[in-house]
């Protein structure tokens, strides 16, 4: 169950980060508060003329960088003026109604994929037996903290279970940054805000809620990034059989050693 | 063993949707009516989901005063070239007259006098547009739904179809002409209103001078300008491009309640 809602999870969530970047092109700059500054976005992305091309602009906070190439201006000979490169959106074209339709239907499908990841977890005691670090555990993040680091991953039945960081992260995945996702997708609905007139007020105003939910999205494909590498760097195969079939082999200890002396 | 080959069979399938994920494939399902349909069945499910939560009368968020925005951004056409929206312009639209026909008992027509001397509400709330900005405005007119209970609708009513004086767009197999529909609920919700004014002043041009709805619990492309005719209709297949919207005919959501 735990692997299945996950396998679907990664669908979901790739599908509504690529619909969301089509989304946010459409009005590519993000503000805080309850309506949009115009004049003063917390951040866009856009185009300038600097002689005779154009070049892209991010701005964050006042602060301008050159993204030409991937942010404001990118495709063949940098000729398309869009935030998100063609590769990064869904669809690849400018389409903003067709993005939402992608974003509404995954958005439904990943919330009650969740929602079954949620109950069996806590009713199979996953989160508690495998997700809430144990206080030997907490003890012991400094030391793997450098262990990660140095790409020195657990080994015999310790690998077995999730190391401290695994944990924490997975921790923070669920229980803060995908509630925020969902949290602040749903003060942007103007329906759902005459529901719950109290929550975008809580979040500081349906733009920033807007910011937040983007925030949290790439928070999300950070945690997605580093989550692969260390798959693939802890041993992909051995890692990508058990997390699709739950079959997880472990190494004799002696025959490891052997090899790394 | 066949629990084996199952799961073999599992990952097979799981491989092969996931091989097909790449983003030329997305684009080509994008415009698959079968995978259209499929995705734009979630607009259904939303708003079943959120019609089950709001009640009929439940009312959007209304700011203070000091809320509203420096900046309204128009959207949309701005200034519909149409001849006879022009016309009606240059006289400060003292020859413009609402329309109030379909399904009623009582057709009207209704100038902006008209429409002054009737009951009003004014109402400061945030207008959220599809593109993802906001901005909040305060806005007076006409509850529709009084104007609806004065041309009486018949029994068979079931929605109300806005008629705009701007053309809009360029599309060669659609209407371009601006129109938009809402439901009963809608209709009759306290908050849904035909605006003349906006911030204390007749309503500007951008804005959908001399006339235009507020649908609170919508998107911003639900409330729409310049509207010059309104008719009660069973089913809005007929009209436009059949989706009962400018927008829906567009691939948007009829109901813009997300």
């Amino acid at each position: 169950m735990v692997r299945a809602t996950h396998w679907i999870g990664v669908v979901c969530v790739t599908i509504l980060l690529l619909s969301g970047l089509q989304i946010f092109n459409a009005h590519p700059a993000l503000y805080l508060g309850m309506d949009s500054d115009f004049a003063h976005p917390a951040a866009s992305i856009g185009v300038a003329q600097r002689g005779e091309r154009k070049i892209g602009v991010t701005t964050v906070f006042g602060r301008s960088f050159d993204t030409t190439g991937l942010l404001g201006v990118s495709g063949r000979n940098d000729a398309a003026e869009r935030a998100f490169p063609a590769w990064a959106t869904l669809p690849g074209y400018q389409d903003l109604a067709t993005g939402r339709r992608w974003h509404f239907f995954f958005a439904w499908l990943l919330v009650l994929d969740g929602l079954a990841y949620l109950v069996f977890s806590l009713a199979s005691g996953h989160v508690w037996r495998d997700l809430i670090p144990p206080a030997r555990q907490l003890r012991r993040i400094g030391a793997s903290v450098l262990d990660h680091l140095r790409l020195r991953f657990p080994r015999g039945e310790e690998a077995r279970s999730y190391n401290v960081l695994q944990r924490l992260s997975y921790l923070a995945v669920i229980f803060v940054i995908a509630p925020l996702l969902v949290l602040t997708g749903l003060t942007m609905s103007p329906a759902l805000d005459a529901v719950f007139p109290f929550v975008a007020p809580l979040l500081g105003g349906r733009q920033t809620a807007r910011t937040i939910h983007f925030i949290c999205a790439f928070l999300l494909l950070g945690f997605a990034l580093v989550h692969v590498a260390m798959v693939l760097l802890s041993g992909v195969w051995n890692n990508m059989r058990s997390m699709i079939t739950g079959w997880y082999r472990i190494k004799p200890e002696g025959s490891l050693h052997v090899g790394e002396n | 063993m066949s629990e084996k080959i199952d799961r073999r069979m599992l990952l097979k399938a799981t491989a092969a949707v996931l091989g097909a994920m790449p983003l030329a494939g997305c684009d080509l399902a994008s415009q698959d009516p079968t995978v259209r349909g499929i995705l734009d069945s979630a607009e259904e499910l939303t708003e079943a989901a959120q019609r089950t939560l709001l009640s009929r009368q439940s009312l959007a968020r209304e700011f203070p005063e000091t809320a509203i925005s420096k900046h309204f951004r128009a959207n949309g056409s701005d200034n519909p070239d149409d001849g006879d929206y022009q016309r009606l312009a240059r006289s400060g639209f003292a020859d413009w007259r609402l329309d109030v026909g379909g399904l009623v008992d009582h057709p009207l027509r209704l100038s902006l006098t008209d429409l002054r001397a009737m009951p009003s509400r004014t109402q400061i709330t945030r207008h959220d547009c599809v593109e993802g900005w906001s901005c909040i405005g305060k806005w007076t007119g006409v509850p529709l739904g009084g104007v609806l209970q004065q041309a009486g609708l018949k029994a068979n009513a079931r929605y109300i179809v806005f008629y705009c004086a701007d053309t809009f767009g360029d599309s060669l197999d659609l209407p371009n002409k601006y129109y938009e529909s809402i439901d009963l609920v809608d209709a009759f919700h306290p908050q849904t209103i035909l605006a003349y004014d906006m911030n204390g002043k007749p309503l500007e041009v951008p804005y959908g001078a001399p006339l235009r709805v507020r649908v609170e619990r919508q998107l911003g492309y639900k409330m729409a300008k310049y509207v010059m005719r309104i008719e009660a209709v069973e089913s809005f297949g007929h009209i436009g491009g059949g989706r009962g919207s400018f927008w829906a005919d567009r691939g948007y959501e009829w109901y813009a309640g997300i």
